[in-house]
């Protein structure tokens, strides 16, 4: 006879009800987790979808993501010159805030050369840019469509295509522009500033020899670490391989945020451990009359510890199966991404286990302490 | 009164006690709730324990059923010695479950099981397999008279239906002794008397020792013998012929 079953089936609204409570607790939880994967992976997104083994950036400089970098587009023909190297691609970027319709969107500006490296790497819908001006093609994040018009700086832009996948280590979606028209957005100046520079003498750098970043794609047979030993020995460069690029991002862009994020989910999993602990001592509370006539008709302890674990692991387990399927069915409504892994719900459940586990043992402490003369007291 | 029951019935005690003496609290706080009572219970024996609130009758009760361990003297169940200075078994709760039946005052059912598994669940414990188990608890019930309400959950019975429940559940796995406090108290007198009948029933059937707690005159006359507490002190009060 199952005792824990049939105490749950006698106060099932109530048992309910608790499960609710917590899987909302526990879904909030499985959110944060979520978050924490969402943020690591938009900020290695770019990087992947580039997928460029060698970036080449401004000397001393860490960029082009975690500082900003710039170096004349003609080092893109000499790294091509390298053995080893098969393709290459000058890249800029920029984030940029523009109007459209009634809602400010923040974006993240790619230029590059058309048919070269820096590219989106799939298109969804539509066409990739050939070169032509005035076209872009934006992440499917932007939730802007082939045929829209939008407004960058001076110019507008028709989108001729959709990708997916491009998003900044912020989070911000990708806008792809050419090569020239990113340049041009970049360093043109709205009018009464140019006005001002020209007023000040200030002369304005010519921007065509620019860019934020070389990159390139080795052969497979080639080391990248011995082409960025080459390019460091050229002085005015720095080189790295796309996983120092990861590095970076992750060390320097995100680390706060990401160990903010991971505070928050400890300190929210401590919290459900308190919670818990203190559902299932008032569980125990309140069946201490039972729990002292079990002690009285004979009883062992290992029945009255079982009613008790067995009710807390149901209604951890329960409470957790519920926030997973809460948090699974809504996690497209976040502004940013989420990333259910598989892996990390295993292991929440196991911390649920374990949380369930350590809280009955407050309750078992008390209900193993109970007087069996209590149930005699009338 | 007439001679001690000692060599009445059968030289074999159920229950058997000397100089048991049991106090709470110390120096001025002191309660002396048993002073040096000594007590022997026989088979098929129903014994009364009266006296005033606080004579320690609660007190007896709970020593003999090895739920509060005494301060000195002896105690012997069945034949087996269990208090001697201290207690001489480690696990008193198995000792429980295979000798001793309560039934209290406040029927104490397991509030999320219906009646039939309130008595199968100490079956359950003792071993028996779940058939089994509710086969002899429908028995049982039936036995009490309140087999048609097997499948009730506790809230939804009557207290007499309920009390007899309980009474199911401590005789389900054939306690030699059967200790109750006020098993009565909260019955009109015609249930009173059933429950009697029953307890009196059993302790024929199983050869058990039944002692009854009781403020209730009008079971006086179905008692064997009627002990009376004072301050700890224990007195055989009256002896009926039965
Ligand atoms: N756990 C305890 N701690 C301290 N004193 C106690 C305890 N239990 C009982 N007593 C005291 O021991 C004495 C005997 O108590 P007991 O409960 O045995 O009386 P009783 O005869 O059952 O009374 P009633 O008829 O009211 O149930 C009382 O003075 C009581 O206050
Ligand atoms: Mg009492």
């Amino acid at each position: 006879m199952n005792l824990a079953y049939r105490d749950v089936r006698h106060s099932l609204g109530r048992f309910i009800v608790t499960c609710l409570g917590l899987s909302l607790l526990l879904g909030v939880v499985l959110a944060m987790i979520g978050i924490y994967r969402g943020l690591i992976a938009d900020a290695l997104e770019l990087v992947e979808t580039i997928d460029a083994q060698i970036w080449i950036v401004e000397d001393g400089k860490r960029g082009p993501f975690a500082e900003s970098s710039r170096i004349p587009l003609d080092t893109k023909d000499a790294v091509a010159r390298i053995p080893g190297v098969v393709a290459t691609g000058a890249v800029t970027f920029q984030s940029v805030e523009t109007q459209y319709g009634q809602s400010k969107r923040r974006m993240y500006v790619i230029g590059y050369q058309p048919g070269q490296l820096g590219g989106p790497k799939h298109i969804i819908s539509g066409r990739g840019l050939t070169g032509r001006n005035f076209e872009a093609v934006v992440d499917h994040r932007t939730r802007l469509g082939v045929g829209n018009q939008i407004q960058l700086g001076r110019n507008t832009y028709s989108i001729v295509g959709v990708t997916k996948n491009a998003v900044s280590s912020g989070g911000e979606p990708a806008i792809y522009l050419s090569l020239d028209d990113a340049q041009k957005m970049q360093f043109d100046l709205s009018p009464p500033a140019t006005r001002r520079e020209r007023a000040r003498g200030t002369a304005i750098a010519s921007s065509g020899s620019t860019v934020s970043a070389v990159v390139a794609r080795i052969s497979p047979n080639a080391s990248a670490e011995h082409i960025v030993q080459t390019i460091r020995r050229w002085k005015h460069f720095s080189a790295m391989t796309e996983e120092d690029q990861g590095k970076i991002l992750l060390q320097s862009v995100v680390e706060k945020a990401r160990k903010q994020i991971g505070m928050f989910t400890a300190i929210l999993i401590m919290v459900s451990a308190v919670i818990i602990a203190l559902i299932i001592h008032t569980m125990t509370m309140d069946k201490i009359r039972e729990i002292a006539t079990l002690k009285l008709i004979g009883a062992p302890d290992r029945v009255i510890v079982a009613l008790i674990v067995q009710q807390a692991l149901s209604m951890g387990l329960i409470s957790f199966g519920l926030g997973g399927v809460l948090i699974f069915n809504i996690q497209n409504v976040f502004p940013k991404r989420l990333i259910l892994q598989p892996t990390d719900g295993l292991g929440l459940a196991g911390v649920v286990v374990i949380i369930c586990l350590l809280a009955s043992v407050y309750g078992v402490f008390t209900a193993l302490k109970v007087d069996p003369a209590k149930a005699l007291a009338g | 009164m007439t001679q001690a029951p000692t060599t009445l019935i059968s030289p074999d005690p159920l229950i058997s006690i000397r100089d048991l003496s049991k106090h709470f609290g110390e120096g001025s706080a002191r309660v002396d709730a048993l002073r040096s009572v000594s007590l022997d219970i026989f088979p098929e024996q129903v014994i009364g324990l009266l006296g005033p609130s606080g004579s320690g009758k609660s007190t007896l009760l709970n020593v003999i059923g090895c739920i509060l361990e005494p301060n000195s003297g002896r105690m012997e169940l069945d034949g087996e010695s269990v208090y001697d200075g201290h207690w001489l078994r480690p696990n008193l709760r198995q000792l429980r479950l295979e000798k001793i039946g309560f039934i209290f005052q406040a029927h104490n059912l397991m509030p999320f099981l219906s009646s039939i598994d309130n008595v199968a669940l100490v079956l359950d414990l003792a071993g028996y397999n779940a058939i089994e188990a509710r086969k002899r608890a429908a028995e049982l019930l039936d036995y009490l008279e309140v087999g048609n309400r097997a499948d009730a959950m506790p809230a939804s019975l009557s207290g007499g239906e309920a009390q007899r429940v309980a009474i199911a559940r401590a005789l389900a796995n054939k306690p030699r002794i059967v200790l109750a406090d006020e098993p009565t108290a909260a019955l009109d007198s015609e249930r009173a008397g059933i429950v009697m009948d029953l307890l009196r029933k059993l302790a024929i059937d199983q050869k058990a020792a039944v002692i009854v707690v009781t403020h209730d005159e009008k079971i006086y006359d179905r008692l064997d013998y009627i002990y009376q507490l004072r301050d700890g002190v224990l007195d055989i009060e009256s002896q009926e012929d039965s």
